[in-house]
């Protein structure tokens, strides 16, 4: 990381931080509506420090809400973690962590930290930094607003009132934004937006967003024969 | 098994697979990218996760699609950021009109 200018290095982990910002604080509505549907503040915690992956937890907690077992919750939330899995495909030959390192990386490997990483793909020191000072940064705002949340139940008020629903939405639109150049990345992209919005009236939660791997799947296989792989290219 | 404890197996249960499909994804080795199309396919799925979950995010709702404040916050979002704007000017632009919309109610 020592290879990095001191003002690439200011603004990687200013993004960074602003990430851990902007999704930490819906950190508050999860603690919220966990313990509303019935887990206890510990419950709660454990699942920000342990799963580490906001739509699992929302999925298991939502499941658990709308009366579905423990185990049918765990299920999805489980299914739903299998993306983290394709992320890590993409970001371990970016990030070439090995060992101890690999194993503390992949428990930060979430939609945020693998987006800002992939951000900064032309150079390795800048993808590791983005990916850790990401990873560290909405790990320790969004348990703190996860233990808030909890704490305070629904006396804080509707986050939906300050926006930050619409926050979340703001935040992954801009992390995809410079990863969609080429038109076959913006098929993708389409593809898969319209997919997910298809399935939300028809499957569990969950389900809409794991889809998206068929669309990048094919995606990939449709690519134009004889062309170059991409490998390293924002396309 | 009281309740209390078949939630905990629950979070303790999905946590670990969670973490091990992580470290699973993080420990494919590299070599499996050099065909053509898996590099490919490893470029685009976040492409294609990330938008999925813009759609969901911003017009998804209790099984159903939902149109509210959301929608004119990421077209705001969009605007900004096809002028440039910085990451957090996006974010709090799209948070702050979506609260003045339901301000507005």
């Amino acid at each position: 990381m020592d290879a990095l200018a001191p003002d690439q290095r200011r603004a990687v982990l200013r993004q960074a931080l602003g990430v851990g910002v902007a999704t930490g604080a819906y950190g508050v509505s999860f603690g919220a509506v966990s313990v509303a549907a019935g887990l206890s503040v510990a419950q709660t915690c454990a699942l920000s420090l342990l799963m580490f992956t906001g739509a699992s937890q929302f999925a298991l907690v939502g499941v658990l809400a709308a009366g579905g077992s423990p185990f049918a919750g765990a299920a999805t939330a489980v299914l739903l973690g299998t993306r983290n899995a394709f992320y890590g495909v993409r970001m371990g030959a970016l990030l070439g962590w090995r060992g101890a390192r690999r194993a503390a990386a992949a428990h930060v490997l979430i939609d945020e930290s693998t987006a800002v990483g992939l951000a900064h793909a032309s150079s390795r020191p800048a993808a590791r930094l983005g990916f850790a000072a990401t990873g560290v940064s909405v790990l320790v705002l969004w348990n703190a607003a996860t233990l808030a949340g909890a704490l305070a139940g629904s006396a804080l008020g509707d986050p939906r009132r300050l926006g930050l629903d619409a926050a979340v939405g703001a935040a992954f639109l801009a992390l995809v934004w410079p990863q969609v150049r080429g038109r076959r990345a913006l098929a993708v992209a389409a593809g898969a937006a319209a997919l997910a919005l298809a399935l939300v009236p028809a499957t569990p939660a969950g389900v809409p967003v794991l889809a998206a791997v068929g669309v990048a799947v094919l995606g990939g296989l449709l690519a134009p024969r004889g062309a170059a792989a991409p490998r390293g290219a924002a396309t | 098994m009281s309740a209390v404890a078949v939630t905990w197996l629950a979070v303790l249960g999905a946590s670990v697979g969670c973490y091990l499909l992580k470290l699973l994804g993080l420990s494919v080795p590299a070599s499996l990218l050099a065909h053509p199309v898996v590099a490919r396919t490893a470029l685009l799925l976040p492409v294609a996760l990330l938008s999925a979950l813009v759609a969901v995010q911003v017009l998804g709702g209790a099984g159903a699609l939902v149109v509210d404040a959301r929608l004119p916050a990421l077209g705001l979002a969009a605007l900004l950021l096809w002028r440039g704007a910085p990451f957090l000017v996006v974010v709090v632009g799209a948070a702050a009109l979506a609260a003045v919309l339901r301000l507005l109610g």
